[in-house]
């Protein structure tokens, strides 16, 4: 590595850190949890609160499986530590429904049959979510591009745009 | 993940301090390239320094017309900004082209500076790579190198620079600001990153006890003609084949003013002065634009896999220049190719 070369660590590395305590505010809940300075939001969400809608595909930010709003914005969970998220808001896709009612993209991808496997799906809807909370995207042209995060190897490409049109109230 | 300890900087000369009293930390901001690279085993930092929180979130203009963008501004923000939108089109268009939104709502503008150069041998730790082990040897020169190098190469290392932000920055001949021990200093965009020579383990001509804390942009925008044209595998989110940032001041047909430069061919954003001084004072045309194309193309050299990025360079190169001159640079979302 560039700037690591000639330096050892100073103390062993199996003396590890201790666990740093946090406060998220996940989908409008208080969360107080203590956790490794290394451990991702992802694993936070799934291993610590037990939300394990949000999905871990690749790890690598490369295939939107994880995809969270934090603070609003959508965001590849498995590359973002918790502690570094301290104070922020949270949405998982088990924070989209509102009263028992489904939110209108989870609505619409039931609707357009907008999945196969389904691994894919919460991370989708999250990711929409985002999208259309940008209010950048118009057409469906806009739809693929701005969505290119979230692969879905199902290949429901069609109907996942189609779904997100209709949450937009474009069907 | 390795272990690591975790530290908040309170400002940036806390930041400074505590780098410089642990060679082994990393700052840390966005994280969307540090982290999988920790994750990869490919970057193995004792100690994160979260600089996230720091105040270098503004965009403002500068007394000389120019633009300052503070190094945490996150990309979409930056693509989004509207004084980007109106005066820096081609920076608007290149961040967008880059990476997938959720990644570019982490990213900051000077993480996008500094994530590493890459190549699929730097990031198996199996394999010899001279940029993640000096001198164990370059795996991809005889390997399998379709995204890598053809120009400015060396023996020890054939990666590319994956950013389509910096190819713009380089266009806008962009001013990095930094702070480090014995204060600030800038570094033109040009100078900011360089070749691998016989060090492709160093990326960037920033010390590691320095921090990015802006980037300038100079008053000159080409906000009329403009084209960021991205050639990849995938229509979207891939990274470059190659790429072309093109920007031209004209008086009716003839060149007053242009700019080129190239990504995902080289260790850094490829720029040419001399295939930019044929180009001055020509008809904007294609036998013009292709003789610049010879001219930032001279001396390049495939590996095998990727010989074929010389023709499509070429070609890249006279198309992204005939749609700056036209006046319709590519769209983001319209995959086809004008």
């Amino acid at each position: 590595m560039t700037h690591s070369g000639t330096t050892k660590p100073k103390g062993p590395i199996a003396a590890a850190p201790e666990k740093i305590p946090i406060t998220l505010i996940v989908n409008g809940a208080e969360a107080k949890l203590s956790v490794a300075p290394w451990t991702t939001l992802l694993d936070a969400l799934r291993d610590y609160l037990d939300l394990t809608g949000t999905k871990k595909g690749c790890d690598h930010g490369q295939c939107g499986a994880c995809t969270v709003l934090v603070d609003g914005r959508r965001i590849n969970s498995c590359l973002t530590l918790a502690v570094m998220k301290e104070g922020a808001e949270v949405t998982t896709v088990e924070g989209l429904a509102r009263n028992g009612e489904l939110h209108p993209l989870q609505q619409a991808f039931i609707d357009h049959d907008a999945f196969q496997c389904g691994y894919c799906t919460s991370g989708q809807i999250c990711s929409a979510a985002g999208l259309i909370a940008e209010g950048k995207a118009k057409t469906a042209d806009e739809i693929r591009e701005l969505m290119s995060g979230n692969i879905c190897r199902c290949g429901a490409y069609p109907n996942i745009v189609a779904a997100i049109q209709q949450a937009m109230g474009r069907s | 993940m390795i272990p690591f300890q975790y530290t908040r900087a309170s400002d940036v000369a806390d930041a400074i301090k505590q780098i410089a009293a642990d060679p082994s930390a990393k700052f840390i901001a966005g994280g969307t390239n540090l982290l999988d690279l920790i994750k990869y085993d490919v970057a193995t930092p004792t100690r994160l320094i979260d600089i996230s929180r720091l105040p270098l979130g503004n965009v403002e203009e500068t007394a000389n017309g120019g633009v300052l963008i503070g190094a945490l501004v996150p990309n979409t923000d930056l693509a989004y900004h509207p004084l980007i939108e109106a005066r820096y089109p081609l920076l608007s268009r290149s961040i967008l082209a880059g990476a997938s939104q959720q990644l570019r709502n982490m990213a900051s503008t000077g993480g996008n500076l500094v994530q590493r150069t890459r190549c699929f041998y730097f990031y198996d730790a199996t394999t010899p790579c001279n940029k993640r082990e000096p001198g164990s040897g370059c795996s991809a020169i005889d390997g399998i190198n379709r995204i890598n190098a053809i120009l400015g190469t060396s023996q020890s290392c054939i990666a590319t620079h994956p950013s389509d932000m910096c190819v713009a920055l380089a266009v806008l001949e962009a001013i990095v600001h930094v702070t480090g021990p014995a204060g600030a200093r800038t570094i033109a965009l040009a100078d900011f990153h360089r070749l691998p020579d016989n060090t492709p383990q160093i990326d960037t001509n920033l010390e590691p006890d320095e921090i990015i804390t802006a980037i300038e942009l100079p008053a000159k925008g080409f906000s009329t003609n403009y084209s960021y044209l991205k050639i990849r595998d995938r229509l979207s989110y891939a990274f470059a084949l190659v790429s072309v940032a093109a920007a031209l001041e004209l008086d009716g047909d003839t060149i007053k003013e242009a700019r080129v430069a190239l990504g995902g061919v080289a260790h850094k954003p490829w720029r040419s002065p001399a295939a930019e001084v044929v180009l001055r004072g020509q008809r904007a045309d294609a036998s013009t634009f292709a003789n610049a194309a010879d001219i930032l193309l001279r001396g390049a050299r495939g590996f095998g896999h990727n010989d074929f990025k010389i023709g499509l360079a070429r070609r890249a190169i006279v198309r992204t220049l005939s749609q700056a001159a036209r006046g319709t640079p590519q769209s983001i979302s319209d995959k086809k190719i004008r």
